[in-house]
């Protein structure tokens, strides 16, 4: 018995918000790692383009909940889903047609598109703020939990209960698809094979006729819309605050990088490499050893590696010990 | 005139020209070998005949048509077909996969062409499933011959297909290049290996600092003493 309450304590605190933040953080570096391999450079914006696919949402579930629209139990927001990704999708290219087709032309290092990025990131988060504002916004409505602690301590007659949000199953459910869906257009499809080749060997699929211009859009497209997916996923598990997916873009790139940049079975794990460290080094492990060790060897302290304030510091620690031992990732993507 | 014939070349990568009015041709089942010394231009004529060089002056023809002006990309739709010395293949495709791509501006079936290649290069069909980064140096470069070969070129120019791999793969690999230029292509080729490439050369240039030094029949270059004790080392 003590055991199984160990174990749903540990799934209620670690394994199923390591599984909802692990499949975010993953659908936000799939699209880092596609911008990398197609275009070859780190693209800092990425946080402000799940900001402002999340944004959308924000404005369109405001309007949906005013007209009285609803698909309760689901969170109105996954409606605006569609709406949020077309947006994201023509800002972004927008941006590209604005900015780094300029830099494409007169054939710029990467670290230009680098800067450039940087530049696009602090417009978007100034357009953001100009929008909505700096300040929070709560994204979900309609049911909140698919099990709740409560009713499942009461039913199995357990010490200890098992939530599981609405938007964490969404979150799993829509990274599988996603997912899928991503995996079977770059591998099953001539455009997607496309883009492989032109993100392996970019004269040599210029050679063989594949069209430039039409891969940097898709990837673009794609991007965008794996970052808004993301977005408002995130802001329906936790909230809409413009200034968290700026913070989300170190552990993006923790997580596109650990798993080897435009690599995008590298970019899946290394969302969940990341999310689950940053969870289970920041969880104070004393009440799941409570349960496990004889009463005199209880802990005494939190058992915690580190306090959540330094949730950071991982995503920065995982980067720095990758790079130092296997520059090009586990799964072996390009080194820059 | 040749099937494919480019005349008085100049031009270079920016800067000083590397060739200096260099012409060069290949006819349709023939095979034709650039031979010279190192930094004598024969990559960089390959890449000026495909559109790849900033040309100042000359022209190329195909079937006498002047592409002087067309793209890289024209002029695989026109019929040319070009195979890189170097990064030939895409690494994380598939054998397969790579040759769906040498296809790629073909809006015809191609079965039929898949079939031929695996049947010129049977170690390819063996390797289907294989990503072409896993190739051995000789298999990959089979791969990217036979991706060249998808779009059913009229001409095939090959870059130094033999460089980088065994003596015993170079072998075959010629026997490859004489039976595509059976298929009624002009093959034209730039090769370290001078001797045996002029073995099967129809036509051979010796290149000189980017300019035609002695042009004739492969045979008679083999035996012309001057050539011999100059380049291809007595």
């Amino acid at each position: 018995m003590e055991a199984i309450n160990a174990l749903v304590l540990l799934g209620n605190y670690v394994i199923v918000p390591g599984i909802a933040y692990g499949s975010q953080l993953a659908l936000a570096a799939l699209g880092v790692s596609l911008i990398y391999g197609i275009l070859r450079f780190s693209n800092f914006a990425h946080g402000d383009t799940m900001a402002f696919g999340a944004m959308v949402a924000v404005l369109l579930t405001s309007l949906a909940q005013s007209l009285g629209i609803s698909i309760a139990p689901f969170p109105t927001a996954m409606l605006t889903l569609p709406f949020a990704i077309a947006g994201t999708v023509l800002l972004v290219i927008a941006f590209d047609f604005a900015v780094y087709r300029h830099f494409r032309s007169i054939r710029s290092s990467p670290v230009v598109f680098v800067i450039a990025s940087t530049g696009v990131m602090f417009v978007m988060q100034g357009l953001i703020r100009f929008i909505v504002g700096p300040r929070d916004r709560d994204l979900g409505d309609g049911a909140r939990f698919v099990v709740n602690a409560r009713e499942f301590k009461a039913a199995l007659g357990l010490e200890q209960g098992l939530s599981i949000k609405v938007s964490q199953s969404l979150t799993l459910g829509i990274t599988i698809i996603a997912v899928l869906l991503l995996f079977w257009f770059l591998h099953r499809t001539r455009t997607g094979k496309a883009m492989r080749a032109f993100s392996d060997n970019e004269d040599l699929a210029r050679l063989s006729g594949i069209n430039p211009q039409t891969v940097v859009i898709l990837a673009w497209t794609l991007s965008a819309a794996l970052a808004a997916t993301a977005g408002i996923l995130y802001g329906l598990d936790k909230t809409f605050k413009p200034i968290i997916y700026f913070q989300l873009l170190l552990p993006t790139f923790a997580a596109a990088i650990v798993g080897g940049l435009g690599n995008p079975i590298g970019a899946l794990a290394g969302g969940f490499v990341v999310a689950f460290s940053e969870i289970c080094i920041t969880y104070a492990f004393k009440r799941f050893l409570a349960y496990l060790l004889p009463e005199n060897l209880e802990p005494t302290g939190l058992v915690q590696l580190l306090s959540t304030e330094y949730k950071f510091a991982i995503s920065f620690f995982i980067l720095v010990v990758v790079l130092l031992i296997r520059p090009t990732g586990i799964f072996a993507g390009r080194s820059s | 005139m040749s099937y494919l014939a480019a005349s008085q070349l100049v031009g270079g990568y920016g800067g000083a020209n590397i060739l200096h009015e260099c012409s060069l041709f290949a006819d349709c089942g023939k095979i034709s070998v650039i031979v010279g010394p190192n930094g004598a231009g024969k990559s960089t004529a390959m890449k000026a005949i495909f559109g790849l060089v900033r040309l100042s002056s000359g022209s190329v023809s195909l079937a006498g048509n002047d592409i002087t002006g067309l793209s890289p990309q024209a002029r695989v739709r026109c019929g040319m077909a070009i195979v890189p010395q170097v990064e030939n293949v895409f690494p994380s495709l598939t054998v397969h996969e790579n040759l769906e791509m040498g296809a790629f501006l073909r809006q015809d079936p191609i079965a039929e062409t898949l079939q031929e290649v695996y049947e010129l290069f049977p170690a390819l069909a063996e390797m289907r499933t294989k990503e072409a980064g896993d190739l051995s140096g000789g298999q990959r470069q089979q791969l990217a011959f036979g991706r060249a070969l998808m779009t059913r070129p009229t001409a095939l120019l090959l870059d130094e297909p033999t460089a980088g791999v065994s003596p015993i793969v170079i072998t075959s690999l010629f026997d490859m290049i004489l039976e595509v230029a059976e298929r009624n292509i002009a093959v034209l080729m730039c090769e370290q290996n001078a001797s045996q490439a002029l073995a099967i050369a129809d036509t051979g240039f010796v290149l000189v600092q980017g300019t035609n030094r002695y042009t004739d029949s492969g045979p008679a270059l083999l035996a012309n003493p001057e050539v011999r004790r100059s380049f291809l080392g007595g």
